[in-house]
């Protein structure tokens, strides 16, 4: 997480910054002292509206944040591990992984109810599953391509589910742990599987209570919840608010206790010194990432010279620096959030194209490949962006910058958010940012995208390289996690170095200020996760 | 009189079908489709064969022609139909927002009005004074002022000096009518103070007008409060253009006010609009479109037929 | 909308009498209306400053300066620095002159082609008259802001697009109010007399009807002046206008701007005062030049 050799300036204020982690993880753990209070209610804010219900339909946190509450899952990321990838049973009690990893099976908690009385049992999880791996032909089930290793799910008796799959997948259990396999009831599918787009029923710690459109949810205490005990809330209650000024506002004027997503740098500065001892910050790498994607069909991007000479010029520990005052973004990292499990480590990152610390010198040798290549001095090329200011227009206001250092001309182009997408997917576009967020790290969901074109379908670079897709199964499939990590750093090397088909950024940095009286929630690196509030309490 | 109002009503029969035309098509030709965007989002699992499921599904796949005869048919019923984006009823999904649009700009053309008759009045008793001066800088300034500013800078300003934040949820008039008015106040004041400025200015020359008629001005050697005893019934004619620009802006406060929305958080139909049109949400955006259409056509009537009342010559055509 | 009484033609005067009867004009103008003069003044200042912005600016307006992120005003930066540390005095003076190209641009195509529209709708009248008056009718029921994220999505973000954006909305407003003017021209019987006596439709509208029409354009010119700079700060300030890095006041006032007005107000005050003024001298200019245009307060 924090690089081993660097410059006195940053090295001090990265000493300031661990010293400031160590702090919060100290009172983190001073938190876990105290005795949790029952009663209040949660009140938070949410910056947009899902489409619909249906967890397994939907990608966006705007479904979670309000109703992940409600609902159980299977497995889940453990709520107080900070690298949010350590996962924990929610109606599992316990699972066995066959030796040769094909076949899981998943013992289910008795007693568990839904919110219409009814019992829980392994024939709901199986439904559930079913209608995520397998959907019926009209309906979408968003994460379908992460499931493909599923044969057959089975549920031999009322506690018992068992997955047997085609082969070994390494990620298997991260992705049943994904925080939208919301378990939904087998009754109610069978009779119409399209129910939960406009209707919410689960089982867990809260009881859905209202939504108005535009305005607010609220959730109420579930009282036959089967973690005896919990939830320590009486209610929660999610306000609407699109405006980020709003949002920071509300947390400012202690209407609201916190906001699930994260703030920028002068927005939590300006609620810390608005508050003071009243508020907490708890900070984090995100399992977000702004990306540039070059068209490999249009010249001079179809030249990995030219690519890799792009990604050279950027200064990323300088724009670290910077952009962290500013923006939303900080960590310098690859193909993983630096600090989790298959994150490569800083020396071996430093030695992958843009992440030297001689900045000189990768500019020297960037301007040579350009020349080679045959790109005069000036070249102008359009940079498109999607226009939503935090943090695309930061980071492509220096992506620009720094390209000028190298002779380049970028045009920025804002574009509305849904015709960025439709340039980008039409391959209308020369040098594009590009965006990933992934509900958890894990290998399988952050590489999945840069895949061949034809096997991922957010493959914009519109690209095919075997050696890639080849790489991307060996690590899928290798169970030991020693070789993993070897094919996840060569599916590293060849995406950001050899070839430079897509190189990152900064990886985005989440920062979330909170109300003093919040207890029991830990941030990690991804927003989809550690929302369904049954470990949190208010202190008064 | 009678055939002067149904001559009207029908007129507006061509314009609303225009509008519903030229939203439909311009809907189609911008690019960008619902279903892409939904599902082709933060996450790479994209899967191409749903999307065309989805496609069918919200009727995307039928010829354009037939897709907007099926829309005209429901309108026709008054059927707005079901947003593409969320499945619900249209008319669940504006009722709220159009409530708190209808209330803010209801308050704000009061607010207007408020300001801008004594103002204009009283520039215009006073002209070329320092009064005059005055009254025509405060009302520019308020034109010149943009909107989303001074939202800023209200918000701001009662978070920093006041500690307090308006109601951040919409509670209607007659549920709770304090909560519902410390919220729309603000946005209130805003607007109003924004549209007041030309009305002004408009108030400010009918009255001025009024002041040249000779019965007003031979009756310099009296009082300017007896003037405006003795302009009161020319008044009447002379606000006429007034009352024009205050209906045309009260037709535009109702789905226009986005920025003003945004900055002061109040769930009303210009955010509504606006998000519509990203998520290229058909049948939303054309019904929101033509229930705008269809106030600004109403209010246009109403002050035609306050006008033809007010003008016999047009009243015995 | 108040409608002018119709005026005179102009009779044939030798050039040079008429060149300083223009000057005397301007003259009592400033006099007569002191607040009209400093809004022209103003006007006057905003363009030179935007067409002479490459001399004047102290700054490259896009230049980026890590090390002086977001400092306060001071000798070396007199208006202060953004977030990205580029000088905000700079950018403001760069501002003015995205500002005056699209306030002028957009007042000008909308005015101009509004006018030409209702003039020539009122002159022919009858079934062209009906039928335009319903295409403007539409148009002016179509929501102002749902016009421009249309013309934006399909054309894209850019100047021209916002231009064009921003005129679209213009031109029935204009159309309607020069179409009253040009009615009330119509009327009159002179014109019935110069169409009896067999005088071109083109010479008819010049010579006749466009005279009348001049004062309530010239008006409608500068009200959409500043109308159309606030246009473009609204849009700007959605997203939808010009992109960074170029240098605009609406572009100024995002995002960063409102984050760190406590700690940093410059930013976001300066490029509202830049606004604020620009519109501001626009429409006092053009309420002093709509009173002194005004035949009937004229007559005093």
């Amino acid at each position: 997480m924090i690089p081993v050799r660097s410059r006195s300036a940053a090295h001090r204020g990265l000493v300031a910054g661990l010293a400031g982690w160590l702090l919060l993880s100290l009172s983190a753990a001073a938190d876990a002292q105290e005795r949790p209070r029952y009663g209040g209610e949660l009140v938070y804010v949410v910056p947009t509206e899902p489409a619909s219900y249906d967890g397994h339909r939907e990608g966006t946190f705007a479904l979670i944040h309000p109703l992940a509450p409600i609902y159980s899952t299977l497995l889940r990321f453990d709520p107080n591990d900070r690298t949010g990838t350590k996962v924990v049973g929610d109606l599992a009690e316990s699972w066995r992984i066959a030796k040769d990893g094909r076949t899981y099976t998943f013992k289910i908690r008795r007693g568990v109810k839904f919110h219409d009385g009814s019992d829980l049992t392994a024939k709901d999880v199986k439904a559930s599953y079913d209608k995520i791996v397998n959907p019926p032909a009209d309906v979408i089930s968003y994460r379908k391509g992460q499931y493909t290793a599923i044969e057959a799910i089975e549920a031999p008796d009322p506690t018992t589910v068992v997955f047997r799959l085609k082969w070994p997948a390494a990620s298997l259990i991260t992705a049943l742990a994904s925080p939208f396999n919301w378990i939904y009831k087998a009754d109610i599918l069978a009779k119409d599987v399209h129910w939960y787009e406009t209707h919410v029923m689960g089982s867990g710690a809260f009881v859905f209570v209202e939504h108005v459109r535009g305005s607010h949810w609220v959730g109420k205490k579930n009282p036959s919840y089967w973690d005896k005990g919990k939830p320590y809330l009486d209610g929660y209650r999610a306000l609407v608010v699109k405006d980020g000024n709003a949002q920071v506002a509300a947390v400012r004027a202690e209407r609201a206790h916190v906001q699930f997503r994260g703030f920028t740098p002068a927005e939590r500065d300006s609620i810390v010194q608005a508050l003071g001892p009243k508020v907490t910050v708890q900070e984090s790498p995100w399992d977000c990432v702004l990306l540039v994607g070059m068209n490999h069909e249009k010249k001079p991007w179809d030249d990995k010279r030219a690519r890799r000479a792009l990604t050279l010029a950027l200064d990323r520990y300088q724009g670290s620096q910077a952009l962290s005052r500013i923006a939303i973004v900080k960590s310098v990292g690859g193909v993983q959030v630096p600090g989790t499990p298959y994150a490569t480590p800083p020396a071996e990152l430093e030695k992958l194209a843009g992440y030297s610390h001689d900045i000189a010198k990768s500019r020297a040798e960037a301007k040579r490949l350009l020349k080679e290549v045959g790109v005069p001095e000036g070249f102008s090329f359009s940079l498109k962006n999607r226009n939503v200011p935090m943090p695309y227009e930061p980071v492509a206001i220096w992506l620009v910058d720094q390209w000028r250092q190298i002779g380049l001309t970028a045009r920025h182009e804002f574009i509305e958010s849904t015709k960025w997408e439709a340039d980008l997917i039409a391959g209308n576009y020369e040098v594009s940012v590009d965006t990933q967020c992934s509900y958890a790290v894990d290998p399988d969901l952050d590489l999945y995208k840069f895949q061949s074109m034809g096997i991922s379908g957010n493959n914009y670079g519109r690209y095919v390289d075997k050696t890639l897709d080849d790489l991307y199964q060996k690590q899928s499939r290798a169970l030991d996690a020693e070789e993993r990590k070897k094919w996840v750093r060569d599916f590293e090397r060849r995406l950001l170095d050899e070839e430079a088909h897509y190189f990152y950024t900064l990886q985005w940095h989440r920062i979330i200020p909170h109300s003093a009286k919040m207890r029991g929630w830990t941030v990690t690196p991804s927003h989809f996760v550690n929302n369904q509030l049954d470990g949190v309490w208010l202190s008064e | 009189m009678t055939k002067y109002i149904v001559k009207r009503l029908l007129l507006m029969i061509p314009t609303l079908l225009g509008v519903a035309v030229l939203i439909f098509f311009l809907m189609r030709i911008v690019p960008g489709d619902i279903v892409e965007l939904r599902f082709a989002g933060e996450s790479a699992y994209a899967q191409k064969e749903n999307l065309d499921k989805e496609r069918a599904r919200l009727g995307l796949d039928q010829p354009v022609w037939r897709q907007f005869l099926s829309w005209m048919g429901g309108l026709a019923r008054f059927d707005l139909g079901t947003s593409m984006w969320t499945g619900a009823p249209i008319t669940e999904e504006i009722r709220l927002r159009f409530a708190l649009s209808l209330q803010l700009a209801i308050m704000a053309t009061i607010v207007a009005i408020l300001l801008a008759i004594p103002l204009g009045v009283i520039a215009a008793l006073r002209q070329d004074t320092w009064i005059d001066y005055v009254v025509r800088v405060i009302s520019i300034a308020g034109l010149a002022t943009p909107s989303f500013w001074l939202g800023i800078v209200f918000i701001l300003g009662l978070l920093i000096i006041f500690k307090w934040l308006p109601p951040m949820v919409y509670t209607p008039f007659w549920v709770n009518p304090v909560q519902n008015l410390a919220q729309l106040i603000w946005p209130a004041l805003a607007v109003g103070y924004r549209y007041s400025a030309v009305a002004t200015r408009m108030t400010r020359s009918a009255m001025l007008e009024v002041l040249r008629e000779d019965y007003i001005r031979t009756a310099r050697a009296k009082g300017l409060w007896e003037k405006l005893i003795l302009s009161r019934h020319a008044l009447k004619n002379a606000m006429l253009p007034v009352l024009t620009v205050i209906a045309l802006e009260f037709a535009f406060l109702i789905g226009g006010l986005v920025v003003t929305e945004q900055v002061f958080n109040l769930n009303g139909l210009g955010l509504l609009f606006v998000e519509a049109v990203g998520h290229r949400d058909y049948t939303l955006t054309q019904a929101l479109v033509m229930l705008v259409a269809f106030v600004f056509i109403f209010v246009n009537f109403l002050v035609d037929l306050a006008y033809a009342w007010l003008d016999p010559r047009i009243r015995l055509r | 909308m108040a409608i002018g009484r119709p005026v005179e033609v102009v009779a044939d005067v030798p050039e040079a009498a008429r060149r300083r009867r223009r000057v005397a004009a301007i003259g009592e103008f400033c006099r007569e209306r002191p607040l009209g003069a400093i809004g022209a003044a103003v006007v006057l200042l905003n363009i030179v400053v935007g067409l002479g912005a490459t001399v004047i600016a102290p700054y490259d307006p896009v230049a980026t300066d890590y090390g002086a992120m977001l400092a306060r005003p001071s000798a070396a930066h007199w208006l202060g620095t953004d977030a990205f540390g580029r000088d905000v005095l700079s950018r403001i003076i760069y501002g003015s002159r995205t500002a005056m190209l699209v306030g002028f641009a957009c007042a000008f195509l909308g005015a101009t082609v509004g006018a030409v529209i209702g003039v020539a709708s009122a002159y022919f009248a009858g079934k062209v008259d009906l039928l335009v008056q319903r295409v403007m009718d539409i148009f002016l029921a179509f929501p102002l802001i749902i016009l421009a994220l249309a013309v934006v999505s399909i054309l894209g973000t850019g100047i021209f697009n916002v231009i064009v954006a921003i005129a679209i909305p213009m031109i029935p407003r204009a159309g309607l109010v020069a179409r009253s003017s040009a009615l009330a021209i119509r009327e009159m019987p002179y014109v019935d007399a110069a169409r009896a006596a067999g005088f071109r439709h083109r010479r008819i509208i010049l010579r006749h009807m466009l005279p009348n029409v001049m004062a309530p354009y010239l008006i409608m010119l500068t009200a959409y002046l500043g109308q159309a700079i606030l246009a473009e700060a609204s849009l700007t300030f959605l997203g939808l206008g010009v992109s960074e890095p170029t240098p605009a006041w609406g572009l100024m006032l995002r995002g960063a701007a409102v984050q760190f007005a406590e700690s940093a107000p410059w930013m976001a005050i300066f490029p509202g005062l830049a606004i604020s003024l620009a519109v501001f001298a626009f429409n006092l200019f053009g309420d002093s030049l709509r009173d002194a245009l005004d035949p009937r307060l004229r007559a005093q």
